[in-house]
């Protein structure tokens, strides 16, 4: 599925009429899109928690999804990959295609679609098990490897999740003794090991402190080659930082449904947002 | 401002100091409150104090006659026939018997059961289920003792008619249904405790919900599920009633479950129920046997603790 670019024309204005144009669309490159949503809606029982979402998610691109607490982004992203059916009660309606195929469907193989993508979460939270056991974990669940291969699997994930040199002479001790950086580190490399196409992240770095946090942001600028990333996130430094497209989520008042009221390259959404409202949650003035 | 804020009158000064009798009378009753309370404590470990020492005396008595290694070693126990005989082996085997019998039972049923209502069960069934599983605890030892005689027995000699009308098998189902809740119960707590963000951290691997309590739940919970698998046995090996009721009184050193025999907690029934004069070696039986089950469970309670404090096996 392709977006077309509009068009902008460039005019060299002799006094500053910034204020006066019109903010140019949206520009979204022609790349091809891994996701897409089209009138997703979550409910926890009686509560709506998400109402008529429809959006496209560029391959290979960071997307970060903003809003004040409650708007229903993280609902949002576990809905992705159907994490929120965990939840007792949980009704989804519309639907979410992932390279075409809708994962609502009784067709699909749960295991699989969340192999194929991957969730790091809140807090770190690896397993009470040794640093190779966690990143093993994955690659165990579906079949049998031999030993050199799962070593092959271990080495190569810590490495991509630039953990390898901080672990490699201590990969049979507790993924606990690591410090809350190293350890989503870890969950990001546990979640590699499955191979995904697509990594959903839910304010990966909001437990951890600023140097910790900026590995993660590289980590994930680096990872950006071979996923589409996903990342739900408070900081909107963060958002502007490592984000190509931003999506902004809010819920009018306490209790309703969130919605997204802007979505676009994360340049325009920073600098010359279309929504008032989006302007005012990026100037501070709410949430 | 509403009527009932005007009404209350706030000074400039706040008032912290105590005046006159009350604070001495307040201090006297904060150290009598103490004093009652070390006093109260006091009760229950001077009580151990007390049993063990009378225990471990007398059953040092008994093993001035009797050398220690004969007791331990000695494949006949008769203490009131003569010729008299102290091996205490088939009482002990008798008790094991029972014990791993019952444990044959009680850990696939309490594990199965702690799983479902942590895993499976809805809110609304567990709040229902878990109570009724406690409640099987509450049922007096008798009943379950009864319970054997009377409805287990008939159906194994049915199956098996060369079994004898008291046996061990129909006693440890007995203790092994007997120990069912406690097994389940503390199991659940384990399952409870594991924290679901490591669930969901499996479940977001691509890992189902069978491999997610296998893989994940079970591994993390492990050292509680031991500990109640350890307090079980500690449990089986103490129980009383159902093995005086059940399983007969013929100290009889065999592994055959359809046999009578006489566990260390029956023989001291026995024993205390008959005319034993005081003082006599059949009497400091009774003590020798039981500090033998005193060392016994408390093994295994410190084995329980051990486990509980270590970190399990994921």
């Amino acid at each position: 599925m392709t977006v077309k670019t509009k068009e902008v024309v460039q005019l060299e204005p002799l006094v500053d009429v910034s204020h006066l144009i019109e903010p140019p669309a949206i520009e979204i490159d022609s790349g091809p899109i891994k996701m897409r949503a089209e009138g997703l809606r979550v409910d926890y029982g009686k509560f709506q928690a998400l109402k008529d979402v429809t959006v496209q998610l560029p391959e290979k691109r960071i997307t970060a999804i903003i809003g004040p607490s409650g708007c229903g982004k993280s609902t949002f992203l576990k809905a992705l990959n159907r994490m929120v059916e965990l939840v007792p009660d949980t009704q989804v309606g519309g639907q979410v295609w992932i390279d075409g195929q809708p994962i609502y469907s009784d067709q699909i193989d749960l295991a699989a679609l969340r192999m194929a993508i991957g969730y790091i979460f809140q807090r770190p939270n690896p397993f009470p098990a040794s640093i190779y056991d966690n990143v093993a974990y994955g690659p165990r669940i579906r079949r049998r490897h031999t030993r050199a291969e799962l070593d092959q699997i271990v080495e190569t994930m810590l490495k991509q999740a630039a953990l390898w040199n901080d672990v490699k002479d201590k990969l049979r001790q507790s993924a606990h003794n690591l410090s809350g950086g190293q350890q989503q580190r870890l969950c990001i490399a546990r979640s590699l090991a499955v191979t995904p196409h697509v990594l959903l992240m839910d304010e990966p770095c909001s437990a951890l402190d600023p140097i910790s946090s900026q590995k993660i942001e590289d980590l994930i600028s680096e990872l950006k080659e071979k996923l589409t990333v996903v990342i739900v996130t408070h900081n909107m430094q963060q958002a502007s930082r490592v984000s190509d497209y931003t999506g902004f989520f809010l819920a009018e008042h306490t209790g309703d449904p969130g919605e997204l009221v802007e979505f676009g390259a994360t340049s325009h959404i920073f600098t010359s947002p279309k929504d008032k409202r989006t302007e005012d949650f990026i100037t501070g003035r709410f949430g | 401002m509403t009527e009932d804020s005007r009404a209350v009158e706030i000074s400039n000064v706040a008032n912290v100091t105590m005046h006159g009798g009350a604070h001495a009378w307040r201090r006297r009753r904060e150290s009598v409150i103490y004093a009652l309370l070390v006093l109260l404590s006091l009760i229950p470990i001077l009580t151990t104090f007390g049993i063990i020492y009378v225990l471990f005396s007398q059953a040092f008595a008994f093993f001035m006659e009797v050398p220690i290694m004969e007791f331990l070693m000695g494949t006949k126990w008769s203490p009131l026939l003569i010729p008299r005989s102290f091996g205490v082996l088939p009482l002990l085997v008798g008790t094991l018997l029972v014990t791993v019998a019952g444990m044959f039972i009680a850990v696939p049923v309490g594990l199965g059961s702690a799983i479902f209502l942590s895993e499976y069960a809805s809110p609304r069934a567990r709040r229902w289920l878990k109570p009724l599983i406690e409640i099987l605890a509450g049922i007096p030892t008798v009943v379950y003792g009864y319970l054997a005689l009377l409805f287990i027995t008939p159906i194994i000699r049915s199956i098996f008619p060369q079994a004898n009308a008291f046996n061990a098998l129909s006693a440890a189902i007995a203790v092994g249904i007997m120990i069912v809740p406690m097994i389940a119960s503390l199991s659940e707590d384990a399952l409870a405790a594991v924290p679901s963000s490591l669930r969901e951290a499996a479940y977001a691997l691509g890992a189902n919900k069978y491999e997610v309590i296998t893989k994940v739940v079970v591994p993390t919970a492990s050292s509680g599920i031991a500990a109640s698998f350890v307090l079980g046995i500690s449990r089986a090996i103490g129980e009383t009633m159902i093995v005086t009721l059940a399983a007969g009184a013929t100290p009889n050193l065999t592994l055959n479950p359809l046999e009578s025999i006489q566990t260390v907690t029956a023989f001291i029934v026995q024993i205390s129920l008959g005319e034993t004069p005081w003082g006599s070696l059949a009497y400091k039986t009774i003590f020798a046997t039981g500090a033998l089950l005193f060392v016994l469970t408390m093994l295994m309670n410190l084995l329980a603790v051990r486990i509980t404090k270590s970190k399990g096996r994921f």
